[in-house]
């Protein structure tokens, strides 16, 4: 009977049967797996033993696609079909990737939403898509080296990553069937992997110059926790900007004028080369094969330094605003991390260690410190570490708020407030008899909206009409610990509600989300029914499984026995049903299994707090005594 | 449930304005490693949304007991008294003189031949007028003269409002 099957908790199945999870540095100019294996956090290579993935994809006219080295290949010669940084179009609208231009130097095109495509010799593609491929291989290899279907990835986002661009990476996994266990903020999974290594205590700042955004992060280690204080940074400033400031400047001394997206790649590539040297060299001497001449250069690194200067100056600006945003003064800081390539370069280390009055620290790969944190984090998550003490403290890097009278912004959640949280503030209406109210919601610090981000708008309809100003209503907004947000309203007097999962104003429709999933399955000859059946059943595994934890746990303390007996009715029922094939039948058990157990589920989180202050306060006596 | 008891009890602490900073760290910090919803990644999506409505909670009540300001207003917010919203009450016209004054010399920084050096002057002349607002208000507070403790928070939140103002035109100054 198979009730007798669950009556007895944790012999289902074994309880702490290791899960396979991966962290993945979806980074601007490279990419990374790492995952904890036998105990030790590595970065995974490819096939011919390299780890890093070049974030490049090439469309091809057959309609398939190159992903990698293969593909930077061609990225003077293809630029159109070739596409590289796409981390910078991620979350952004037509107009300001347009903005970018010779940067990006796609055939953009907007859908409907004002969302971006890329058409390509394969056909049309978002950035979203563009993400999703690299992702997809990064899981293949993953899974490939690991030899088993992957739980979970965490992800890594910049910390200065807005709503829209968070979404968009969700958006990413999503297509390239990844199970999200969390998105991190790459600056915490930096200091994760240091960390954790060493066992320090105190106040770490992270500075981390990637190809394309820059983020400072200032956070308090303390007993395997890790509070992020504050973040700041640039999410359009990077190495790249190292190189095009280069370039420029080799324009200028060669005396090109006309530049076209093949000459600016060029370049481009030059000036990166040229870059890197000068990490090692004091000067170099550069060969320009032009289409009418040969030419030469001969770069200083001083000359260089001059060039990038002003950029470099740009970071630690923000570094100054994140200290003073934490309270912490340059000398407090005990450690200093550098993460990213561009970190290599000595005008970087130079101002960073003058600025904080110390030597930064370098021992781990800068290109991988952030995926082998990531994958720390997600061998936690997945469960595979129940003993684990570490815990990693977030806060939201901009602002959060609300369009009012003026085009002026009304903030509900401050720029680094910990998350998750949630938060209302109540609105009236302005016109005697208004019914609807349009909200728009913004990110960023400015005051005037124009000057912020757009996240979402929708309309509040059927307010009751009244005079103005008798209207109540209430807006709440509530970021989950992914940093992402949803906002809801609700007109006290009548009732009225409103609610949406903020969908970035230039994000993906649902039904494209779900259009680029069928191709996805089409290629890899998957049945779609066949995935949302699996779906729901792990789902339902889990719930099971995390009840009969709970019951063999704390059952007899905090449920009757009859309340106990009902439960265990309803788990058989799921049970049972999760041994058919009817999906929405296994989505009603697991929505009647949760509402049965709703109750259980509180009062153990209630215990649990009384658990957590009880231990507390013992401590604290025999502390004292 | 837990979530809907007040701040104080939630994290333990007992109902009063003063507050032991490092026992609210270190109880929070306890009922962060319990409640986190990194805690229940691989639990089910019930346990996950319920971690996340709890943590809010939590970080929203560790956020209102640090601040003296918002501690202040949760503690007549308990006791039926709204301060968050705008109000028309009328505020003591010696304050309000003294506000402008601070105010003009929050203007006149820029010119001076020191700014940073007026700017600190500044800044601790306002934090030695929060700081008398707060003792008055724990007294007041404590002697559940709810008028004159309101009355204080008044204070507080414009002299709050110039603390702002300080840091913008530190940050302006700063470049």
């Amino acid at each position: 009977m198979a009730l007798l099957q669950i009556a007895e908790p944790g012999q289902s199945e074994a309880p702490h049967e290791h899960k396979l999870a991966v962290g993945i540095d979806l980074g601007t100019t490279n990419s990374l797996v790492a995952s904890v294996k036998s105990g030790e956090a590595v970065t995974l290579p490819d096939l011919d033993g390299e780890h890093l993935l070049p974030s490049v994809v090439r469309y091809l006219p057959c309609g398939n696609h190159q992903v990698g080295r293969e593909a930077r290949k061609y990225a003077s010669e293809d630029p159109f079909n070739t596409i590289i940084s796409a981390k910078r179009l991620m979350g952004r609208g037509v107009e300001d990737v347009k903005a970018l231009g010779n940067e990006a130097p796609y055939h953009f095109e907007a859908s409907e939403s004002g969302m971006p495509f890329i058409n390509t010799a394969a056909g049309k593609r978002s950035p979203v898509q563009v993400s999703a491929d690299i992702l997809e291989t990064l899981v293949e290899r993953a899974e490939a080296s690991l030899g088993g279907e992957l739980a979970g990835a965490v992800i890594t986002v910049p910390a200065y990553f807005d709503d829209a661009q968070r979404q968009a990476t969700k958006d990413a996994a999503k297509i390239a069937n990844i199970k999200v266990l969390r998105l991190l903020n790459e600056p915490t999974a930096a200091a994760v992997a240091y960390g954790l290594d060493e066992g320090k205590e105190g106040v770490i700042a992270v500075y981390d110059l990637g190809g394309g955004t820059f983020d400072i992060s200032i956070l308090r280690l303390n007993k395997g926790v890790f509070e992020v204080l504050s973040t700041g940074g640039d999410s359009a400033l990077g190495g790249d900007d190292l190189d095009l400031a280069l370039a420029s400047w080799f324009a200028e001394q060669l005396g090109v004028s006309e530049i076209d997206s093949a000459l600016s790649r060029y370049l481009t590539e030059k000036a990166k080369d040229t870059k890197e040297q000068l990490s090692q060299k004091e000067h170099v001497n550069v060969v320009f094969e032009l289409a009418e001449c040969c030419k030469e250069l001969d770069v200083t690194r001083d000359q260089f330094n001059e060039i990038v200067s002003p950029l470099i100056k740009r970071t630690i600006r923000a570094c100054r605003r994140a200290l003073k945003d934490a309270s912490v003064q340059p000398e407090e800081v005990l450690e200093v991390v550098m993460v990213g390539g561009s970190t290599r370069v000595p005008q970087v280390r130079e101002q960073v260690e003058e600025f904080f009055g110390r030597k930064p620290h370098i021992d781990i790969d800068p290109d991988r410190v952030v995926a082998i944190g990531a994958s720390i984090q997600a061998d936690v998550l997945a469960g595979n570490k129940p003993d684990s003490d570490m815990l990693l403290l977030d806060v939201i890097p901009l602002s959060l708020g609300l369009e009012t009278m003026g085009g002026l912004t009304e903030k509900i959640i401050h720029r680094n407030t910990s998350i998750p949280v949630a938060r209302a503030q109540e609105f009236t209406t302005y016109q005697d008899g208004q019914t609807a109210m349009a909200i728009h919601v913004v990110q960023g610090e400015r005051e005037l909206v124009q000057d912020c981000r757009s996240l979402a708008r929708f309309v509040l309809r059927g307010i009751p009409p009244m005079a103005a100003g008798a209207a109540k209503i209430r807006v709440t907004f509530q970021v989950d610990a992914d940093g992402l947000l949803g906002v809801e309203a609700k007109e006290l007097t009548s009732g009225v509600e409103s609610r949406v999962q903020v969908k970035p104003s230039y994000g993906l429709e649902d039904s494209e989300i779900a259009e680029m999933l069928k191709a996805s399955y089409l290629n890899a000859a998957e049945d779609k029914e066949a995935r949302a059946l699996r779906e729901q059943q792990v789902e339902a595994d889990r719930l099971v499984q995390s009840l009969e934890e709970a019951l063999l746990a704390d059952g007899d303390k905090l449920l009757s026995a009859e309340e106990k007996a009902l439960l265990l009715d309803e788990m058989a029922k799921l049970v049972g049903l999760r041994q058919g094939t009817d999906i929405s039948a296994i989505e009603q058990g697991i929505k009647a299994l949760s509402k049965a157990s709703d109750k259980y589920a509180a009062r153990r989180m209630d215990y649990n707090i009384q658990q957590a202050l009880q231990g507390h306060s013992v401590e604290e006596i025999e502390g004292n005594g | 449930m837990d979530i809907n008891k007040n701040y104080f009890e939630f994290i333990g602490l007992p109902v009063s304005f003063h507050i032991d900073q490092s026992e609210l760290a270190d109880r929070s910090l306890e009922l962060q490693k319990t409640l986190h919803p990194d805690r229940y990644a691989h639990k089910s999506e019930r346990e996950q949304r319920m971690a996340v409505q709890y943590m809010a909670h939590l970080n929203e009540g560790v956020a209102t007991l640090k601040s003296p300001l918002l501690r202040a207003q949760y503690l007549l917010q308990l006791q039926g008294i709204d301060t968050f919203s705008e109000s028309s009450a009328s505020i003591d016209p010696m304050f309000l003189m003294e506000q402008m004054e601070l105010r003009e010399q929050l203007e006149e920084i820029p010119e001076q031949d020191d700014p940073f050096e007026a700017l600190d002057d500044l800044t601790g002349e306002v934090d030695q007028l929060l700081k008398q607002l707060r003792e008055r208000f724990a007294q007041q507070y404590q002697d559940q003269d709810l008028e004159a403790a309101t009355s204080a928070v008044r204070k507080m939140q414009f002299l709050e409002k110039l603390v702002v103002e300080i840091e913008r035109l530190e940050d302006r100054l700063d470049g």
